[in-house]
């Protein structure tokens, strides 16, 4: 044995000896992959009622059985089929103006899911793209972003986006740019100090040395160490968009009648809370299963493809 | 238990909840400490000698189980005793414990006499006689100006501050036993040569008892009187310092004086311990060494080992021990022999880089509205490597060496002074042509991959970045690479969080070589890694040198490395090189007074058993 063989013994040693035939990586990581879902509840249940909202988004005309601004004032505050008054045609009862309330759950969906994840995206684009400047390159960049950060955190939010849509006229568009605007500072703060961190380690200074450029190391290097916290601050932030749509529309700036939307919904029912409780619950807990969904699936996402769960 | 006995510990197994099952951590652990006696546990990280220790200052990690025959100390029963009564009795009063990082270990919000004083008051002392006794032990570990010190908080120290303040702090309640792991692993040589002493004199002044757990066999011998080697959570020999690591009988023991750049002189193959340390988790029957030992046999996997007692104190779990008559120092010394017959690589008037008169000044300011003040990080450093040939930079913390080093890679722009590449100034290369000639092994083998990228990508990347080969070219060569550093094809779709240190650094060397750059700069590329590991990689930088004849500069701060390694050696200490020259020359003859104290800093085995004859 020359000694280059003994070296190379030395790290071999410890691992199995190599099969003959190369076996099929990738398939191995897929399916190590899919054994991490499955073995992940948290994350299954999330998926679930997200795809389930989303197939009801998607497929609201099919499964709506009126239509949710048909009105009819006969039937007026009718309650849920199973309390006493209720009616089979009306499954969930009807609203003030006697609209079916599970049509207008169903279509409500729609908004939510495009207002939640759409808002989410906008701020994540802003958040990430000023936290990993900052981060990355420090000094005044850092300064300046620092400075934009406690502004927005000085600014009264809810009452900015309300003055906002006021100026600019109210419709789905509008809600959705308005709250992604203003909630970026979650993506902003994580991204950034992960980013500093980061900055520091001996693998960036090794991609500087095998010639890579900064958009090169942004990307390839740092951004997919991200990723994990970005997933966490974006499921977050959709439950976060959901409830201010929820919020605005609740205080008459947001989403306009009749559209069907779930803060709309709570905030039509607000005048019968007490003798019609079920106008308020309902789309409460559509808002609830929708957040928490979310939220599970965020992090699901995140235990199974961090790395440090792979062993 | 007589009267002198301390610490009795028989059949200690700590296990550990794992996601893979239960982790043995340690297992059949027996020791025992006379009154004043010092140990040394030594062993690899995973070997569970902080684990005995955690065990025994009830600090282990939650949902750890501990299993002992017997567990006691000066006549209590530790096992049956309620947390409450330990906390008031032993914790911090019968036994102290210093630990390896004295960054962390000192609280940052409060000052020094708070945190000396604490224990000592709230134990019903006065405060003001806790603060003389402060200042009595400030005194004797050798703070400078204890009275001034004791306002001081933690961020004011430097380390080695820190690690005395660490030690007066454990002295202050008079403890019968401290428990000091790996007190000075994360201090300079120099430093660690100082607190070695001091614990020596104070455990003299106290009659204290000791357990010094360390990695560093050099450090152990020097320190105390007897030695427990431990593996894979068990000990596998026990005995006076001077017999276990004079004469040592399990191939383990022997194998790590083996591996350890010592006295070996350059070109000199280290003998490295094949394999890597088995997991714990459902470990297989038989001795824990088995696996990795060139003398196990059939029956070494027949069932525990039994201990085998060698003399009063001593013995060892082997069923096939070593003959006597080859003392490992013996060994070492004749390696040393033969790599000196061996003609050293001529280095060639080629000069690979050249770095003159670079200094390197950092403006650093206090707040906003502070005065600006400058730090000279390197300054006026010169350094030429020539074809084939290894240079290493050796110095402290804070030496500059690592500034240097990004200077030299190009990482970082000095404020006077030129770097050249193969002739070229290193300024006006572009960044493809700069990676071609000069590529870095960094030191913590952790950090040093990119965590999100399995091992296959990263060995690629150098050579996808410069987009040069195709798919299949690239995989080609990617998997060359990995043989020709030792790792088997199946890692190539691993993650870094999956490999061993020593695997990383395999995979970091591959990175850097893919390139074929023309210079390696090493920046402690074996630092973070155990002693039987370093020499494996030791070992495979050396032939990566001949066979891609590659000219290396490497950054240490390890004399023995250097010993092993270097053709010539530059002496870093403030920003500047105080000393260069030839190894053998600056190694045996140093001209500079630093370079002779650092020297004589360095723990060896032959020091101790000179200073024990």
């Amino acid at each position: 044995m020359t000694n280059q063989d003994k070296t190379l013994a030395a790290g071999l040693a410890a691992t199995a000896p190599p099969p003959a035939a190369e076996p099929d990586f990738d398939a191995q990581r897929r399916q190590a992959f899919w054994r991490r879902v499955r073995g992940h509840r948290g994350l299954q249940a999330g998926a679930a009622i997200l795809l389930a909202l989303l197939a009801v988004a998607v497929f609201a005309p099919w499964l709506a059985p009126h239509d949710p601004n048909a009105q009819s004032l006969a039937y007026r505050l009718l309650p849920p089929a199973w309390s006493e008054g209720g009616s089979w045609t009306y499954l969930l009862g009807t609203d003030q103006v006697g609209r079916d309330y599970l049509s207008r759950l169903i279509y409500g969906t729609r908004i939510s899911l495009v207002v939640g994840f759409g808002a989410a995206s906008i701020g994540c684009l802003i958040g990430v793209t000023l936290g990993v400047c900052a981060g990355y390159f420090g000094g005044r960049i850092d300064s300046l972003v620092s400075f934009l950060l406690t502004s927005q955190l000085a600014l009264p939010g809810l009452l900015l986006a309300m003055a906002l849509v006021f100026i600019i006229g109210p419709s789905l568009w509008v809600v959705i740019g308005i709250i992604g605007g203003l909630h970026w500072t979650y993506y902003l703060v994580v991204t950034r100090t992960s980013t500093m961190r980061l900055r520091q380690l001996d693998f960036v200074a090794a991609a500087r040395a095998i010639g890579s450029s900064r958009r090169q190391i942004l990307w390839h290097e740092i951004l997919p160490n991200l990723l994990n916290q970005i997933i966490v601050v974006f499921t977050f932030e959709v439950g976060i968009a959901v409830l201010a749509e929820a919020a605005l529309s609740f205080l008459g700036v947001g989403i306009q009648p009749p559209t069907p939307s779930w803060g709309l919904m709570i905030a039509e029912g607000k005048m019968a809370i007490f003798h019609r409780p079920w106008l308020v619950v309902l789309p409460g807990m559509a808002l609830f299963l929708l957040v928490i969904g979310a939220n599970l699936l965020g992090d699901g996402l995140r235990d199974v493809t961090s790395p440090e769960k792979r062993n | 238990m007589d009267d002198t006995s301390l610490l009795h510990i028989d059949d200690l197994d700590v296990t550990l909840p794992t996601a893979a099952g239960p982790l043995r951590a340690v297992r059949g652990m027996n020791l025992s400490l006379r009154k004043g006696e010092a140990l040394g546990i030594v062993g690899e990280s995973g070997s569970g000698k902080s684990m005995t220790a955690l065990a025994l200052m009830r600090l282990l990690p939650p949902g750890a189980r501990l299993r002992a025959g017997a567990l006691r100390y000066a006549g209590h029963d530790l096992e049956a005793m309620p947390d409450a009564d330990f906390a008031a009795q032993i914790a911090g009063r019968g036994i102290a414990m210093i630990f390896q990082e004295p960054m962390t270990s000192l609280n940052p919000v409060y000052t020094i006499e708070r945190q000396m004083t604490e224990l000592m008051v709230r134990d019903g002392a006065s405060a003001a006689r806790a603060r003389e006794r402060a200042l009595y032990l400030l005194d004797r570990v050798k703070v400078p100006d204890p009275a001034h010190r004791l306002r001081s908080y933690p961020h004011q120290l430097s380390g080695g501050q820190r690690q005395r303040v660490m030690i007066a702090m454990a002295l202050m309640t008079e403890p019968q036993l401290l428990i000091a792991d790996e007190p000075t692993t994360a201090l300079d040589v120099t430093v660690q040569a100082q607190i070695l002493e001091l614990l020596a004199e104070l455990r003299q002044e106290f009659g204290m008892a000791m357990i010094l757990i360390t990695h560093d066999l050099a450090v152990v011998a020097n320190a105390v009187d007897r030695v427990m080697v431990m593996y894979g959570g068990q000990p596998l020999e026990s005995g006076p310092a001077r017999t276990v690591l004079g004469d040592p009988r399990h191939p383990y023991t022997r194998g790590l004086l083996e591996c350890a750049p010592g006295k070996a002189g350059r070109h000199a193959r280290l003998n490295a311990i094949p394999g890597i340390v088995p997991s714990l988790v459902d470990p297989l029957p038989g001795c824990v060494f088995g696996p990795r030992c060139a003398h196990a046999t059939a029956e070494c996997r027949n069932g525990d080992i039994a201990r085998t007692p060698r003399d009063a104190q001593g013995w060892f779990r082997c069923l096939h021990p070593q003959a006597a008559a080859q003392p490992a120092i013996a060994t070492r010394a004749n390696t040393a022999d033969t790599g000196v017959a061996q003609p050293p690589a001529r280095p060639s008037a080629d000069i690979v880089l050249s770095a003159t008169h670079i200094t390197r000044t950092f403006s650093q300011r206090k707040g906003i509205f502070g005065k600006p003040y400058q730090v000279r990080a390197v300054d006026d450093a010169s350094l030429q490597v020539a074809h084939g040939e290894t240079v290493a930079v050796v110095g402290e913390s804070g030496s500059g060496k690592s500034t240097l080093a990004r200077i030299l890679l190009g990482l970082d722009d000095p404020d006077q002074g030129e770097v050249r590449l193969d002739g070229r100034p290193v300024a006006g290369l572009s960044a493809a042509e700069r990676a071609r000639l000069v590529q870095p092994v960094f030191q913590d083998p952790y950090s040093s991959l990119n965590p999100r990228r399995p091992v296959g990508e990263i060995v690629a990347r150098p050579l996808a970045l410069h987009g040069e080969a195709g798919a299949a070219d690239l995989r080609r060569e990617t998997l060359r690479m990995l043989e020709r550093v030792g790792l088997p094809q199946r890692v190539i779709h691993s993650y870094p969080n999956q490999l061993s240190g020593g695997q990383r650094q395999r995979v970091a060397i591959a990175r850097a070589l893919i390139l074929r750059p023309r210079l390696l700069l090493c920046d402690e590329p074996t630092s973070a890694l155990d002693v039987s590991v370093q020499a494996q990689i030791l070992n495979l930088l050396q032939d990566l040198q001949e066979e891609f004849g590659l000219s290396m500069l490497f950054i240490t701060h390890d004399i023995g490395v250097v010993r092993k390694i270097a053709d010539r050696v530059a002496v870093m200490r403030d920003g500047r090189i105080v000393e260069t020259g030839p190894a053998g020359t600056v190694l045996e003859r140093p001209s500079h007074d630093y370079t002779a104290l650092l020297l004589s800093s360095v723990p060896t085995l032959a020091h101790a058993f000179a200073g024990a004859a």
